[in-house]
């Protein structure tokens, strides 16, 4: 017996008792029905998952631009410092040096400060009022270095210690060391919420799964009756599930960029204020790039079919138990 | 078409329910299984319909040795197979025309394509006014009905059927026996597993018989 259905003509012949139908294909109902998911839970719990882990990209985005932007303003800046010593005019050594660094190759502008200005840093410390002449307080200079320029940091140190012994040339590497450490932490502390967040997506989304599975159990047996593999089946679920995902992931993911839209008008409500202060001065303006945006759009997208992925798992999974 | 070579079943660590089966079923032919409640009459056709396992034994069917086929081979094997349940196993969402139209929708037909057939199959079962009912406002006999009528749809290769006529009057019992026999002759072999006499009586068909787990052939 090699037929297929479609080589024979009706069943039963009911002759001129047969009924005239019409072209137009009937609306058939879904083989699982949408309302048997539990849908709205889902979509909540995937919508919330999608909102913090926007969040954290978010904000992480923020940190690493404001801490690249610190990092490329403070890297370009020298930092000589003449200290007072007894024996040397402190001045007259201050102008060797500033003299010496404006010979240099690759140095953009020099800012020596002045005894009034070097008093006017150490003010918030030591009070106004105060006489210099009294203290040793070393003078500072401020390099400005031409951009790409790669400064032999040792041949300035010992031409500047030639003309100032006592001086000592700071390029803040350990400072931007540091910074960097701290924008790396706060990276990985952004990459371990992230994961955290996927981790307990993948374990709803699982659950929701089974539970709509047990839910449409009947449905699953009768699809194996009638000769529906696993894979067809698998799909008919999985159109629920990606558009639940989908439907979570617009919700989290366009709540958090409009956070993120109104986060400068809502940074400035807080302006002035010493919190608001510390955070402008961490995340600089508090606004997201255009790619940032993109990024928020991607991930969204990404727990979509992550949402989609764990339920394709979980389905089979249940249905070789089903079988 | 279906071979059992000393086939067993017992569930779990329970006795045998089924001993050293040896039968076989050739294509186009007609046979009634019938027994006592409890024979094991609806594992037997689990065991046809390959929703079961043989605890031994070897099951061929159109060919194939069923213990070597992976899940998508036996998805492929029970396209070839309509079955009728005892408890129907109709989709409750769905109306009975979708039901019944179900094993065409999984093949991946157009609705176009098979639609004049359905509904005439509906129409000869008695249900072409209940075409846009839903299962739970059908009686039991009419659920009976769409049931069958979505079993023998695709005309298939092996029909098994559980007391299908068990909750219908003798003179649908008749129609719906007169279906079978239709179906028969276009070339599907049918299996009706049954216990009532006077629909055996209504047609001379073999007869396999179970008793104490094992099967009894009267040709």
């Amino acid at each position: 017996m090699s037929r297929t259905p479609d080589e024979h003509g009706p069943l039963l012949d009911l002759g001129h008792e047969r009924p005239q139908v019409t072209a137009r294909a009937r609306n058939m109902s879904p083989i699982v029905p949408r309302a048997s998911i539990a849908g709205r839970a889902l979509v909540a719990v995937v919508a919330i998952m999608t909102f913090l882990a926007s969040i954290t990209t978010g904000t992480v985005l923020l940190v690493s631009a404001s801490a690249a932007e610190w990092q490329s303003e403070v890297a370009s800046e020298i930092t000589i410092q003449v200290r007072p010593v007894a024996g040397r005019d402190l001045d007259r050594d201050a102008a060797a040096v500033a003299d010496a660094m404006r010979a240099q190759a690759g140095i953009l502008e020099i800012r020596p400060f002045t005894k009034e200005e070097s008093a006017k840093l150490l003010e918030p410390w030591l009070g106004s009022g105060l006489s210099l002449d009294e203290l040793p307080v070393p003078r500072v200079i401020v390099a400005r270095v031409a951009p790409g320029t790669a400064l032999d940091l040792a041949g300035l140190r010992a031409k500047v210690i030639q003309l100032a012994p006592s001086a000592s040339v700071d390029d803040h590497r350990a400072w931007i060391e540091r910074m960097r450490s701290m924008t790396g932490a706060t990276v990985l502390a952004g990459v371990g919420i992230l994961a955290l967040v996927i981790i307990a997506t993948i374990i709803s989304v699982s659950f929701a799964t089974r539970g709509a599975m047990a839910a449409n159990r009947p449905i699953v047996e009768v699809l194996h009756f009638v000769g529906a593999g696993d894979r067809y089946i698998a799909n008919r679920f999985l159109r629920h599930f990606l558009r639940l995902g989908l439907q979570g992931g617009v919700i989290g993911g366009g709540v958090a960029m409009l956070f993120f839209g109104f986060s400068e008008s809502i940074a400035s409500w807080f302006s002035g204020t010493p919190v608001g202060d510390q955070f402008a001065a961490l995340l600089g303006t508090f606004s997201l790039r255009p790619s940032g945006y993109l990024a928020l759009a991607a991930q969204a997208v990404l727990i979509a079919a992550i949402t989609a992925l764990a339920s394709r798992r979980t389905l089979f999974a249940t249905l070789d138990d089903i079988d | 078409m279906v071979r059992f070579e000393n086939v067993g079943l017992r569930y779990g660590l329970g006795p045998e329910i089924l001993r050293d089966l040896n039968f076989l079923i050739p294509a186009h032919s007609f046979q009634f299984l019938t027994g006592p409640s409890g024979a094991g009459k609806t594992s037997l056709l689990r065991l046809l319909f390959l929703s079961l396992r043989p605890t031994r034994g070897l099951v061929n069917l159109f060919g194939q040795d069923v213990s070597q086929l992976g899940k998508d081979q036996i998805a492929d094997l029970r396209k070839r197979i309509g079955i009728v349940l005892q408890d129907f196993r109709l989709l409750d969402h769905m109306t009975t025309y979708e039901n019944v139209a179900l094993p065409f929708r999984v093949m991946g037909r157009e609705e176009t394509s098979y639609r004049k057939e359905v509904i005439d199959l509906l129409k000869w079962v008695g249900l072409g006014e209940r075409m846009d009912a839903l299962p739970p406002i059908l009686s039991g006999g009419e659920k009976q009905r769409a049931a069958i009528a979505r079993a023998v749809i695709s005309r298939p290769h092996l029909l098994l059927a559980d007391e299908p006529t068990g909750n219908v009057d003798p003179t649908l019992g008749r129609r719906l026996l007169r279906l079978f026999i239709e179906l028969n002759k276009t070339g599907t072999a049918v299996i009706i597993a049954t216990h009532d006499m006077t629909l055996m009586d209504q047609y001379d068909a073999r007869r396999l018989v179970l008793h104490q787990g094992r099967l009894h052939i009267y040709e």
